[in-house]
C-alpha cells in the first residue's frame, strides 16, 4: 500500500514543527514557573549552596535564556525530559510507568463509546424522524451535557456505595496476590466505573455524528440506486448508508483523542487510577513543573500517534483518500 | 422576527432558552436573595435537604447553605463560561483572519501554532497554566480560552480564504482601502456567522472545563463554584450524596440549556437561509 | 406480442410543504415484451417522473393516481429482478466506498440468491458483456471515467436478467463520443437478451436510433405516439415538429462548422 506509506511519511514530517512548537511553549512554561530544575532536584535530595551553584553551571542554567532554550531542546532530542521533583527520578521513567494504565482506560472507553455509539446511531438513523430516532437524539444530547466526573460520582453512589457491585477506586485489589485471568478480571471490575464515566460523553457524541451521517447518506443517489437494483432496505441501511456514515465517525475518533486525554485527568483522579492523568494532577498539587511538562509533551506525542493510526484506518475505509490529498 | 418565531416553534430551543434564562436569573439574583457570604457558616452542618425552610437544599460539612452556593455558583459558572468563550472567539477570529489575509509563510506559521495547540489536550493546558499563574478568576478564564481559540481560528481562516476573492473585497481593494481595514471592515463581519455557530459548543466546553478545574481544587478559592461544591461533597459521599448530586444537576442543566439553545439558533438561521 | 406493461390514466403530483406540482396528467402507455420504446420531451415534461413511477422509485410522499399493471408478469414487479434501471448520473448512483465489481455482484446476490463467489464470477462475465476490462472489477467509482461508470451501471441493471430495462437519460451526463458507444451498447444488450426497453431522452435522434416506437411528452401529457419512422417522417403535433427542427438545425450548424 504505497498510498498508506506516503501518508505515514507525510504525517511524521508534519509532526516535527508541531512538536517543536509544543516544546518551545513548554520551555516558556518552565521559565514562568517559580524555581528552576536545580531547585527541583535539590528539593528532592537536598544539597548546600555550593552544590547548587555547581549544578546550575553543569546544567547550563546560569547562561542566557536563548542558551537555556537550546540546552533544553537538545536534552529533549535525547529523550531527556529532566528530573521530577516529587519522585526524585527522571520524568520519562515516571511517565512511562503510568502510561499503560491510561492507554488501557482510554482504549476501553474508546471501544465502548465507538461501538455502542455507532450501533445506537445506526439504530436511530435507520429510519430518520421516527419515535426511536427522536428519543435517542434527545437522550444523547442530555447525556452529552453530563460532565464525566459528576457521572462518575453518581455511578459510584449507585453501584459502589449502595449496591456494592463494584469497587470504589484503584486499578486492582491491593496485595490480593491474584494472577493471570483472575487478575485481569479484577482489573476489569475496577475499570468499569472509570471507563463508563470517561466514555459516556463520547458515546453520546458518536451516536449523534452517526445519526446525522446516516440521515445525510439516505438522501444520496446511490441509496436510491441500490433500491432500484433490488437491495432490501435493511441491507442498504447497513452496507451502503451506515458504511458511508461511518467515515466522519472515524475522523472524530482522531479529533477526540486530545479531549479524552484531558478528560482522563479528572476521571483518573476521581477513581485513583494510577495513570498519566492522575500523575498530572499530582504534579500540579506538588508544583512539580518538569513532571507536568513531561506529561504534556508525552500527551502531544500520543495525540499525534493516535491521529496517525486513525488516518491510516480512514484511508483503508475510504478508497478516495489518495496520497496526494492526504495532507489536506 | 421570522427567525425568532421559527425559534419559538421548536420545543427544544424553547426549553434551552428557558433553562438559560433560569440560570441567568439565579446568577443575577444571587446577591439580592443571598446577601450573606456563601462561603460563611449559615447553620448546623450536614442538614439534609427539604427539612427546614431555612436551608431548602440542606447544608454542607461546614454548615454552608447549599442553595446559596448554587445561586452564587451560577454567577461563577456563567461568568467564566461566557468570558472564556468570548475571549476564545475574539482571539481565534483575529488570528484566523490574520492568517487567511497574510497568506504565505505567516499563514503557514500561524497554522502550525494552531496545530500545536490542538495537539496538547486543552484540559492539560489549562491545568498547567493555572498551576503556574495561580488560581484566580482571570487566570481560569485565560487558561480555558488558551485551549479553545483554535476552532474559531480555523473556521475564520477558511471563511476568509473563500471570501477574499469575492467581488466586494476586490471592490474595496480597487477603491484603495488598506488591507487591515478591508480585513476588519469588509471580510471579518461576513466570516463571523459560521464562527458564532460554534459558540454554543465553546461556551458549554468552557463551563465544563471550569467545573473540572474547580473540582480538582484549581478554581478561584474566594468564590463558590459548582465544581468545588461537588468536590466538597465527595468527602461525605456515603452519608450525604446530595451534596455532590445537587450542584451537578445545576451543571448538567446549564450545559444542556446552552446546547439546546445553540442548536435551535443554528437550525432557525439555516432554515431562514434555505428559504431565502 | 404479449403485453408486458400497461399504464392507464397515470397522474403524479409532487408535494413540497403545502404546495403541489403536477408532473404527469393522465398518461396511457403500453409496452410489449421485447419492445423498445423511447419517451422523449424537454426537461420538465415529466419523462423522468414516468420512468421512476414505472420502477416504483418515486419519493414516499408523492401522490399517484391511475394504474400501472404488469400483465406480462405473474407477480408484482421486483426491482432489479424484473426491472433493471439505468440512471442519468453514473457517478452519484454508485457507492463511493465499495468496489464496482462488488456492487454489480450484490445485485445477483440479493436477487438470484447467488453466493458471494458465484456472484463475483457473474460480475466478471457481465463486465465482459459491457466491454469493461476484468481488472476494473476491483476498482472504485472515482477511478473510472464517466463512460466506464455508466457501463458499470448498465451491468448492475441487467445482472439479474430483468424483463425490462428502464433507462432514464442514460447518456446526457456523458460527452458525445461516449454517448454513441453507450447507446449502441444498450441496443446490443437488449437485442441479445430479448429484454424490453423503455428509454427516456430529450434527444430525438437517439430515440430514432434505438427505439421501435416513440412517445412524445409535453407538460406531463402525451402529445404524440407512434412508430419511430412514422414520427420522424410525418410529425403531426407542432411540438414534435419543433423538437425535430431543433435536432436538424443542430446538425446543419455542425456541418457548416465542419466546412
Amino acid at each position: 500500500m504505497i498510498r498508506i506509506r506516503t501518508l505515514i511519511l507525510r504525517r511524521l514530517v508534519g509532526a516535527i514543527p508541531v512538536l517543536a512548537i509544543v516544546s518551545v511553549g513548554g520551555f516558556f512554561l518552565l521559565e514562568a514557573a517559580p524555581g528552576d530544575a536545580v531547585d527541583a532536584y535539590v528539593a528532592g535530595i537536598g544539597g548546600d549552596a555550593q552544590m547548587i551553584d555547581e549544578l546550575r553551571q553543569a546544567w547550563g542554567l546560569d547562561r542566557s535564556a536563548a542558551a537555556r532554550l537550546g540546552f533544553y531542546l537538545w536534552s529533549l532530542a535525547h529523550l531527556d525530559l529532566g528530573q521530577s521533583v516529587t519522585f526524585s527520578r527522571p520524568v520519562l521513567d515516571v511517565v512511562l510507568e503510568r502510561l499503560p494504565n491510561t492507554l488501557l482506560l482510554m482504549g476501553s472507553a474508546t471501544a465502548l463509546s465507538f461501538s455502542v455509539g455507532s450501533l445506537l446511531g445506526l439504530f436511530a438513523g435507520s429510519r430518520p424522524g421516527n419515535f426511536r430516532d427522536r428519543f435517542l437524539s434527545i437522550g444523547s444530547l442530555a447525556l452529552y451535557a453530563v460532565p464525566g466526573f459528576w457521572l462518575g460520582l453518581v455511578l459510584t453512589v449507585i453501584f459502589a456505595v449502595q449496591l456494592r457491585w463494584l469497587p470504589v477506586s484503584g486499578i486492582e485489589t491491593i496485595a490480593s496476590g491474584k494472577q493471570g485471568v483472575e487478575r485481569g478480571l479484577d482489573v476489569a471490575r475496577h475499570l468499569v466505573l472509570p471507563v463508563a464515566s470517561l466514555g459516556f460523553i463520547y458515546l453520546a457524541l458518536y451516536l449523534r455524528v452517526m445519526r446525522a451521517g446516516m440521515a445525510e447518506a439516505w438522501r444520496m443517489d446511490f441509496v436510491l440506486a441500490a433500491r432500484a437494483r433490488g437491495v432490501p432496505r435493511r441491507r442498504s441501511a447497513v452496507r451502503h448508508v451506515a458504511r458511508n456514515a461511518l467515515l466522519p465517525l472515524v475522523t472524530m475518533l482522531g479529533l477526540q483523542s486530545a479531549a479524552m486525554l484531558g478528560g482522563s485527568v479528572v476521571i483518573e483522579s476521581l477513581f485513583s487510577v494510577p495513570g498519566l492523568g492522575r500523575l498530572a494532577q499530582e504534579a500540579v498539587s506538588a508544583r512539580d513543573t518538569p513532571l507536568l511538562l513531561g506529561i504534556i509533551l508525552t500527551s502531544a506525542v500520543m495525540v499525534i500517534l493516535i491521529n496517525l493510526v486513525v488516518d491510516c484506518l480512514y484511508a483503508l475505509l475510504d478508497p478516495r483518500v489518495g496520497a496526494s490529498e492526504a495532507s489536506a | 422576527m421570522k427567525t425568532l418565531s421559527r425559534l419559538l416553534r421548536s420545543p427544544e430551543a424553547v426549553a434551552g432558552f428557558a433553562l438559560l434564562a433560569g440560570m441567568a436569573a439565579m446568577a443575577l439574583l444571587a446577591p439580592l436573595l443571598f446577601p450573606a457570604d456563601p462561603l460563611a457558616i449559615a447553620g448546623p452542618p450536614l442538614t439534609p435537604p427539604f427539612e427546614t425552610w431555612q436551608h431548602v437544599f440542606g447544608t454542607d460539612r461546614l454548615g454552608r447553605d447549599v442553595l446559596a452556593g448554587l445561586f452564587h455558583g451560577a454567577r461563577t459558572s456563567l461568568a467564566v463560561g461566557l468570558a472564556a468563550a468570548a475571549a476564545a472567539i475574539v482571539a481565534g477570529s483575529l488570528i484566523g483572519t490574520a492568517a487567511g489575509f497574510a497568506g504565505g509563510l505567516a499563514d503557514e506559521a500561524l497554522m502550525r501554532v494552531t496545530d500545536a495547540f490542538q495537539t496538547v489536550p486543552a484540559f492539560l493546558l489549562a491545568l498547567a497554566f493555572v498551576s503556574v499563574a495561580g488560581p484566580s478568576l482571570t487566570t481560569v478564564v485565560a487558561a480555558i480560552a488558551l485551549g479553545a481559540w483554535t476552532g474559531p481560528a480555523r473556521i475564520a481562516r477558511a471563511e476568509i480564504l473563500s471570501l477574499r476573492e469575492r467581488d466586494f473585497v476586490a471592490g474595496a481593494r480597487v477603491v484603495g482601502m488598506h488591507p487591515v481595514e478591508i480585513a476588519l471592515r469588509e471580510v471579518l463581519p461576513n466570516a463571523l456567522p459560521p464562527v458564532l455557530a460554534l459558540s454554543s459548543v465553546i461556551v458549554a466546553g468552557a463551563v465544563l472545563i471550569e467545573a473540572s478545574l474547580s473540582f480538582l481544587g484549581l478554581g478561584d478559592p474566594n468564590r463558590v463554584t459548582w465544581g468545588g461544591m461537588i468536590a466538597e461533597g465527595r468527602t461525605v459521599l456515603r452519608s450525604a450524596p446530595f451534596l455532590s448530586i445537587i450542584p451537578g444537576i445545576a451543571l448538567v442543566l446549564t450545559v444542556l440549556g446552552v446546547y439546546l439553545a445553540g442548536e435551535g439558533v443554528v437550525e432557525a438561521s439555516a432554515a431562514r437561509r434555505s428559504f431565502a | 406480442m404479449s403485453t408486458l406493461l400497461e399504464i392507464s390514466g397515470l397522474r403524479v403530483r409532487y408535494r413540497s410543504g403545502r404546495s403541489e406540482a403536477e408532473a404527469l396528467r393522465g398518461i396511457d402507455l403500453s409496452l410489449s415484451a421485447s419492445e423498445r420504446v423511447a419517451v422523449i420531451g424537454e426537461s420538465g415534461s415529466g419523462k423522468s417522473t414516468l420512468a421512476l413511477a414505472i420502477a416504483g422509485l418515486l419519493p414516499r410522499d408523492t401522490l399517484l393516481e391511475g394504474d400501472i399493471r404488469w400483465p406480462g408478469l405473474a407477480h408484482a414487479p421486483r426491482n432489479g429482478k424484473d426491472i433493471g434501471f439505468v440512471f442519468q448520473d453514473p457517478g452519484g448512483t454508485l457507492d463511493p466506498v465499495i468496489s464496482v465489481g462488488r456492487q454489480v455482484a450484490e445485485v445477483a446476490e440479493v436477487n438470484l440468491g447467488f453466493s458471494r463467489r458465484r456472484a463475483m464470477d457473474l460480475a466478471a462475465e457481465l463486465f465482459e458483456r459491457v466491454r469493461l476490462q476484468g481488472t476494473l472489477l476491483h476498482a472504485y467509482p472515482h477511478q473510472l471515467s464517466g463512460g466506464q461508470r455508466q457501463r458499470v451501471g448498465i451491468a448492475a441493471a441487467i445482472a439479474a436478467g430483468p424483463a425490462v430495462l428502464v433507462a432514464d437519460e442514460p447518456t446526457s451526463a456523458l460527452d458525445t463520443i461516449v454517448q454513441a458507444e453507450i447507446v449502441s451498447l444498450i441496443g446490443r444488450l437488449v437485442r441479445e437478451s430479448g429484454m424490453a426497453l423503455l428509454i427516456v431522452s430529450h434527444d430525438i435522434a437517439l430515440a430514432v436510433a434505438i427505439a421501435d416506437r416513440i412517445v412524445v411528452l409535453k407538460d406531463g401529457a402525451v402529445v404524440e405516439a407512434g412508430e419511430s419512422a412514422e414520427i420522424v417522417a410525418r410529425p403531426r403535433a407542432a411540438y414534435t415538429q419543433k423538437l425535430l427542427a431543433a435536432c436538424l438545425t443542430l446538425d446543419e450548424t455542425a456541418d457548416e462548422g465542419a466546412l
